[in-house]
């Protein structure tokens, strides 16, 4: 039996759409509702659908040589760690000495600037530590066991993270809470070390660089790679797996490495 | 107390973001290129183009927005700059889509696309006008919405629709021609 669709550019232009995913919701149901009706339209849709499906298998054809993927993946990588070193061709380009002058007049401009920018973020950090340490309770998950801790931020935050062992180290866990940092939720910890605390902050990577940045610290390595001292306080910070870690206490430098090492390790 | 180091520069930092980005496309951005050139020693050039590119206008790229649609742009705009690229926008300016409608015939190209093997669909769409060899490749093989296709293209979603469905009318009447000349071949 011919359906009243049959030969209708507006209907074969609204089946593609189904067909590519491209109706809304409504307009979708009406359709499918008309296709499980109809056997006709059905078995064109059909047609069309195997038409879809040949075309994706004959497109997918060709495959870059993995020598070529090799050296694009390299320069991508080289780029990313050694960037003013960089093989990409317009960098060989550069004479190696304006390079060096260049380098140094942006790390003179930007060190000025983003010192400042990382004093800000410390300086934030180090209120949000001693506002946790003077309330009545610092921590929201009390307890000594990452295993307690790690799981009480599941859906309180949007990222998860690893917690180190601590058996055989002067560190003890005291708990958890959720914190902000320029609209940003993330994680903090806090630390014992011989009647000292230790503030662990851990925000997602992105959502940090995207809103705080400008108004915070630098990009960072992915290792810790000394504490720096702001505000009598030590503090490290580094970026691994998308977080961003910051270490802050009154402790030496020492303990701040130390801890800061457990958590890098603990990945 | 060690003095902190500037460890990684702003730009940098960006760099570490567009590897993790733009490396997974490689693959699929490489046969599109192949595709578009026809050639393995242009579809590298191509590629390595679009990448040096890329990662040289990242810090323009506006986090949020597609950053997929926004590497096939930059590769399709790069190829449409070269050689092989500058006779093909000659066919994308002289040729309206109205005109590239291929003519009616009874049987359903779905059908014969159906029937075809790999091979036969793949000379077919070798043989397509790049516009519409382009859009079937975005949308079948890339699978990308019409927003994402619009977005890579340039062109208005109404277009995309249009393009889209004339492009396969045209792969169908490649197929049949294919079809027919394999049996008057034989």
């Amino acid at each position: 039996m011919a359906c009243e669709h049959w030969g209708s550019k507006e209907y074969a232009d609204r089946l593609s759409a189904y067909l590519d995913g491209e109706l809304d919701p409504a307009e979708a149901r009406a359709l499918g509702a008309h296709l499980r009706e109809c056997a006709a339209c059905a078995a064109n849709a059909l047609e069309q659908v195997q038409m879809k499906r040949s075309v994706q298998l004959a497109g997918k054809r060709y495959s870059p040589r993995p020598e070529f993927r090799n050296r694009i993946a390299k320069a991508a990588s080289t780029s990313s760690k050694r960037r003013p070193k960089s093989s990409w061709q317009w960098q060989i380009l550069a004479v190696p000495a304006l390079a060096v002058l260049i380098i140094s007049l942006a790390v003179n401009f930007y060190g000025g600037r983003e010192s400042a920018r990382r004093q800000h973020v410390y300086s934030e950090l180090a209120d949000l530590h001693v506002s946790a340490l003077a309330s009545a309770t610092p921590v929201d998950v009390v307890s000594t066991d990452r295993h307690t801790v790690k799981p009480w931020f599941q859906g309180k935050i949007p990222f998860s993270f690893n917690l180190p062992e601590l058996q055989g180290t002067d560190f003890t866990l005291l708990g958890g809470r959720v914190t902000y940092l320029a609209q940003t939720p993330g994680a903090h910890l806090i630390y014992q070390v011989r009647k000292h605390e230790i503030s662990v902050f851990i925000f997602q990577d992105r959502a940090f660089e995207a809103r705080t940045l400008e108004h915070g610290g630098e990009g960072t390595a992915s290792a810790p790679s000394g504490p720096v001292s702001a505000l009598s306080f030590n503090v490290e910070n580094w970026t691994q797996n998308g977080l961003r870690y910051f270490v802050l206490g009154d402790v030496g430098a020492n303990d701040i490495e130390a801890l800061s090492k457990l958590l890098h390790d603990a990945h | 107390m060690k003095v902190p180091e500037e460890r990684v520069s702003a730009a940098t930092f960006e760099a570490l973001k567009f590897e993790e980005l733009a490396m997974p496309l490689f693959d699929q951005l490489y046969n599109f290129a192949r595709w578009l050139t026809q050639d393995t020693a242009e579809a590298e050039d191509l590629v390595q183009e679009t990448y040096t590119k890329a990662l040289r206008g990242f810090s323009s790229f506006q986090l949020g927005t597609n950053f997929r649609a926004w590497m096939y742009r930059i590769l399709r705009n790069s190829f449409l700059s070269s050689r092989t690229g500058l006779r093909t926008m000659v066919a994308i300016d002289g040729e309206a889509d109205e005109n590239l409608l291929p003519a009616e015939s009874t049987t359903p190209e779905s059908i014969l696309i159906e029937q075809a093997d790999r091979e036969t669909v793949q000379q077919a769409l070798a043989d397509l006008p790049v516009p519409f060899r382009e859009i079937l490749l975005l949308c079948e093989v890339e699978e990308m919405s019409y927003q994402e296709i619009s977005e890579t293209l340039a062109i208005p979603m109404g277009t995309v629709m249009s393009r889209l469905f004339r492009a396969r009318k045209a792969l169908g009447g490649l197929v049949r021609e294919k079809i027919k000349g394999g049996r008057h071949g034989v």
